[in-house]
């Protein structure tokens, strides 16, 4: 498969574009966090761009879906990631949804998966227990009951869990925290008893939540009990793609807009664009962004080829985009100078959520780690 | 270009393809019948022509020793088997001895001959870099003269650019061609200048207008280093080997004829030819990308070259290479390799239509060139003091090629504009900063 986009998806691209920077530019999410809004993201918008068939993008025809690949949904990714766009895509429609459409039985499936595609249903995974990422370091713990499991634990960094219909929790029936075997997935109504949520604020205005857990009942195994874990790292593969091909938009859109600053500010009577020590950083940055590009368009190739290298070249693709996701909103503060650093300008909200996004499922030298362990060295 | 400068650039490049649009002379777009009937072809071609010493061996093959003289013979038939089909330069037009081939064919060609563990034979300055300008803006003359010496290796080339008071300032060069007659003479210096002392021709920038403005004063020459009044001294390089010299020319006669392009507006042929040279430092080798045919099944591939080299001198702790620092850079310069051969990848799918490289060549360079020296530091780390021998007993042949490696890499950043320099030409052509 190509690694540059295809005719298709340029229109794809430029649609989302002309759509997420009119009805959600920065200005959007800045307007979220100075309302305090209780949701952290607008129904609205997010119904508008079901209608589209972006939520279901990736999804089969019978769930609703418009059966496209992460290649495409990786355009969107990337187009929200420039405008820093609020939305349960990451956690309703790719982590949510691909634990659903990997671990779920129909009719429960469709159903879940057409209601997420309708921008109806919302769904979180709720899997941290530390302040680092550690998918498997779970202690929470799944008993059974009747013909049923019950949850006990804690879960913290649930990206929209506050909004989530239904919650999809890591939990263990054998082994200790660390173990992969042992982990499993269960489908959790948000609103069912001995479920407590409550939402964290973060420094990138985005959702997170702390969940609660005490005896709440499971409505559904996804996958199996206790063997979930194949079911999660697949999810979790693809959510850190998508993931990382917002930090791609992300990081193009402010190192754009930082050469255009050094082609317009003035300082001892020329365009700071002229000192060459800024305009190497800004060369590096280039280089490092064009590479970041390629393994993005990779990873989503072998993730619709469903080829045996995704978790490899997802940890490649993660350590290279939190560092130029890092890398290119540190520059842009810094090359801005003072009013960089005031909350007026748009850069500190690129700057934070970088940071997030660096942290979120990993940060580079965790997968650097995990690509090293991967390859047996 | 001697041997040891192939083999070190080979070193970092075997991972790269040569990333730009090639074969753009061929218009035609063949079917994908003809151009699967044109793979078999090539591979029943292959296999008859291709000497086993001169790729990987197969099943119960004995390799016959690097360097033994039935190797190096066979090396000399293949290159000579693969020129007379044009397959050196395969894109090249057909009257002048290329291969004719459409992108779709030296595509297929690149993967064929990929799959049975060879490479194309014939890689130097004249294929690489000379060539590619004298197909653009030589006249036809030149083109029927030089082309076909090209494609058969007849010719070594050196390449007289700096001069000791022009490096990165190139355009400042003092080494002047005055016209008498039909012949041009020419007297100064060029340093520098790789496997002078074993090269036959030169294609030289050489200060034609004295008076005019710096870029305007140059042209671009072609002589016989054998010429009365050229004098080559060898320098020793910090990896020991000798491989590149001063020249020094005193009253030089070239003819006239061999002057490419216009008088005094060498400057643009010359900047033309470093592209070339970029893309060449940095991209230089196989060709048809480690995946072969376009339909086969994806595998899980395996990226731990590096960490196999590091293994026995730093040994393994609970699964893991034993030391976590080394293990982290190590594993950020695999990643990087994979992310830049992408990227070449990427950027010759997207200026598929454009002619020949563009300034990303600089990207190109730099990346390839830090890269490499990363890799070098990083495995002189991983193996300790036996990657610090330099020569005799106590030290394997690979421990001392490393040695030799490692110096010898640091040039990489230097030679083709050095990384400052091509850093500027990304700010300043690429993101159009202002000078
Ligand atoms: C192994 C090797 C092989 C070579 N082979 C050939 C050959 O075959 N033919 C040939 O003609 N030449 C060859 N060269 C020469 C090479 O092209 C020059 O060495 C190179 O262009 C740098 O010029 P210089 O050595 O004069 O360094 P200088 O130009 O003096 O540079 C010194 C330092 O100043 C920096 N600098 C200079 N200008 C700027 C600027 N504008 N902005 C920021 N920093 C700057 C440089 O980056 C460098 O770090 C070779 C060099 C090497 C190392």
């Amino acid at each position: 498969m190509a690694l540059a986009l295809t005719e298709e998806q340029k229109i794809l691209q430029s649609t989302a574009r002309e759509f997420i920077s009119a009805n959600a530019p920065v200005a959007h999410l800045r307007g979220l966090r100075d309302s305090r809004d209780a949701t952290g993201f607008s129904r609205d918008l997010w119904k508008e761009m079901a209608k589209l068939g972006w939520v279901g993008l990736t999804f089969d025809e019978a769930s609703g879906g418009s059966d496209l690949g992460y290649a495409e949904l990786a355009v969107l990714f990337e187009e929200c990631g420039r405008t820093l766009a609020p939305t349960p895509f990451l956690s309703s429609a790719v982590l949510g949804a691909e634990c659903v459409r990997r671990g779920a039985a129909e009719p429960l499936r469709a159903q879940i998966l057409s209601g997420v595609a309708q921008g109806e249903t919302l769904l979180a995974l709720a899997l941290d227990e530390r302040a680092h990422f550690a998918p498997y370091v779970i202690e929470t713990k799944a008993e059974k009951s009747g013909e049923g499991y019950v949850l006990t634990g804690e879960k913290g960094f649930v990206l929209d869990g506050h909004v989530a219909d239904r919650l999809v929790v890591v939990a263990r029936t054998s082994g200790a925290a660390g173990d992969r075997d042992g982990v499993g997935l269960f489908l959790v109504d948000r609103l069912a008893k001995g479920v407590t949520v409550s939402r964290t604020g973060m420094v990138d205005s985005r959702n997170a939540a702390r969940v609660r857990l005490d005896r709440a009942p499971a409505e559904a195994v996804l996958g199996e009990v206790g063997g979930g874990a194949d079911v999660l790292d697949a999810a979790l593969d693809r959510g850190t793609a998508v993931l990382c091909a917002e930090i791609l938009g992300l990081a193009t859109e402010a190192f754009e807009q930082t050469v255009e600053y050094l082609k317009t500010r003035e300082q001892f009577g020329v365009k700071i664009g002229t000192f060459q020590a800024l305009k190497h950083r800004a060369s590096v940055m280039f280089a490092e962004l064009e590479l970041a590009r390629s393994i993005v368009r990779e990873t989503m190739n072998a993730i619709d080829e469903d080829g045996p290298d995704v978790p490899a070249l997802v940890s490649v693709a993660k350590a290279r985009c939190s560092d130029v996701g890092s890398l290119v909103s540190r520059e842009m503060l810094q090359m801005h100078g003072g009013i960089g650093m005031t909350d007026e300008a748009d850069i500190g909200f690129y700057l934070k959520r970088a940071r997030v996004a660096e942290l979120t499922f990993g940060d580079a030298s965790y997968h650097r780690d995990r690509f090293a362990t991967l390859q047996g060295y | 270009m001697r041997s040891t400068d192939l083999d070190n650039r080979h070193y970092y490049c075997h991972y790269l393809q040569w990333p730009t649009a090639v074969g753009h002379f061929s218009k035609e777009v063949r079917s994908m019948e003809s151009l699967e009937s044109f793979r078999q072809e090539v591979r029943s071609w292959l296999e008859e022509n291709c000497p086993a010493s001169q790729r990987l061996p197969r099943d119960g093959e004995t390799p016959l020793p690097w360097g033994s003289p039935q190797a190096v013979e066979d090396a000399k038939l293949w290159l000579e088997r693969c020129a007379n089909k044009g397959f050196t330069c395969p894109s090249w037009p057909a009257e002048y001895g290329g291969g004719g081939l459409s992108n779709e064919q030296e595509k297929v060609l690149r993967q064929e001959v990929a799959a049975v563990g060879t490479q194309l034979p014939g890689m130097s300055f004249g294929t690489h870099m000379l060539g590619p300008v004298l197909l653009e803006l030589g006249n036809e003359e030149q083109k029927r003269r030089f082309i076909p010496d090209i494609i058969h290796n007849r010719l070594t080339w050196a390449q007289g650019y700096s001069e000791p008071g022009a490096g990165s300032d190139l355009a400042g060069l003092q080494t002047r061609a005055e016209r008498v007659g039909d012949e041009y003479v020419i007297n100064g210096s060029k340093i520098w200048t790789t496997g002078a002392n074993n090269a036959d021709w030169m294609f030289c920038l050489v200060r034609t207008d004295p008076d005019a403005p710096k870029h305007d004063g140059i042209s671009f020459i072609l002589f016989d280093l054998k010429s009365p009044g050229v004098t080559i001294s060898p320098i020793e390089l910090i990896s020991g080997a000798s491989e590149f010299c001063q020249v020094f020319f005193e009253d030089v006669r070239a003819k006239a004829e061999n002057l490419i392009g216009e008088k005094n507006k060498g400057w643009a042929i010359a900047k033309r030819l470093l592209q070339y040279e970029r893309t060449m430092i940095s991209g230089m080798g196989g060709g048809g990308g480690p995946r072969g045919g376009a339909k086969r099944k994806r595998v899980a591939k395996r990226y731990r070259s590096m960490a196999d080299m590091a293994l026995p001198y730093v040994g393994e702790k609970d699964g893991k290479l034993a030391d976590f620092a080394l293990r982290d850079q190590l594993t950020q310069t695999e990643m990087d390799t994979i992310c830049l051969t992408l990227t070449t990848k990427r950027v010759g799918e997207e200026v598929k239509a454009q002619k020949g490289p563009g300034h990303t060549a600089s990207m190109f360079k730099w990346y390839a060139t830090e890269l490499n020296k990363r890799r070098q530091e990083i495995l002189t780390t991983a193996l300790g003091t036996q990657a610090l021998g330099w020569e005799g007993e106590g030290f394997q042949a690979h421990e001392l090629a490393h040695t030799r490696g490692w110096l010898r890499s640091k040039g990489n950043s230097i030679e083709g504009g050095t990384s400052e320099v091509q850093m500027n030409v990304i700010a300043k052509r690429v993101l159009g900063l202002p000078d």
